[in-house]
């Protein structure tokens, strides 16, 4: 899981090169953000654009790596390709999360 | 079903393990190439198929037990892309599918579900699921309405 993370401003900016979050690697990302985001930011934004399929087991890595935060923490998602969006929109965790539909719109967004 | 597509029912058969599930919907989307799905259509094949799949790899062949066979059969009707996966491994716990109830995501943060969303996606998007223990062998059948006439 190739996961490359860098600053802008206040944020955390995780960009998942990537393009699956199944679960042949649900394990391996919940790994992985973890370490790129423990001790970092208090905002972090989950770049997905080039994620093109996630399953449910991704979602619940997903999940594990807001939970692992948490409560003082933020994060946020951007740029979910139509699949991606499906997933969240159909589990209703699209209202758990911030979801950007670009990254440039979340870093405007959540600079202010 | 009436079958009026030009598109031939066809057959995938992989071994259960790891990667079983990339390979086999890898497979299947490359099947379906004929019909020209959109994003759409393609994504809700490869969501519905990846949970189904991902459920035999964890549950019908656990870790421990040996590997075996998952068998996917893919027939396109009037009505959609009827499809039936049958494995030789254990049976689902109670003679039937889970529910597949939606999560209840009103919780804390930390009673936040990380999973359960398998069923809840497949039965959300695909139609008419069944499944039936017959013999060794678990049979499931659904049906995706895309590509419909």
């Amino acid at each position: 899981m190739d996961l490359r993370s860098r600053s802008e401003d206040n944020l955390q900016v995780v960009s998942v090169q990537n393009s699956r979050i199944d679960a042949a690697v649900a394990i391996e990302f919940k790994d992985a953000m973890r370490a790129a985001t423990d001790g970092g930011q208090d905002t972090v934004v989950l770049d997905l654009s080039e994620v093109q399929f996630i399953d449910s087991s991704g979602l619940g890595a997903i999940v594990a790596a807001m939970k692992h935060m948490g409560k003082s923490r933020k994060l946020a998602l951007a740029g979910l390709t139509p699949t991606v969006e499906k997933v969240f929109r159909l589990t209703r965790m699209d209202s758990v999360f911030s979801v950007f539909p670009t990254l440039d719109g979340a870093l405007t967004d959540l600079k202010n | 079903m009436s079958l009026v597509s030009n598109l031939p029912t066809f057959r995938i058969t992989v071994q259960s393990g790891a990667l079983a599930v990339r390979e086999a919907l890898a497979a299947l989307l490359d099947g379906l190439k004929p019909l020209d799905l959109d994003i759409e259509e393609a994504g809700t094949v490869e969501l519905v198929m990846a949970e189904a799949l991902n459920n035999i790899v964890e549950h019908a062949y656990p870790a421990g037990d040996p590997a075996g066979p998952i068998d996917i059969t893919c027939a396109h009707a009037v009505d959609g892309l009827h499809l039936t996966v049958v494995d030789q491994g254990r049976g689902m716990p109670d003679g039937e599918t889970p529910l597949g109830a939606a999560a209840n995501l009103d919780v804390d943060l930390c009673d936040m579900p990380e999973g359960g969303f398998g069923w809840f996606l497949i039965k959300d998007l695909a139609k008419d699921v069944t499944y039936q223990r017959v013999a060794r062998e678990n049979h499931l059948t659904l049906r995706i309405a895309v590509a419909v006439s």
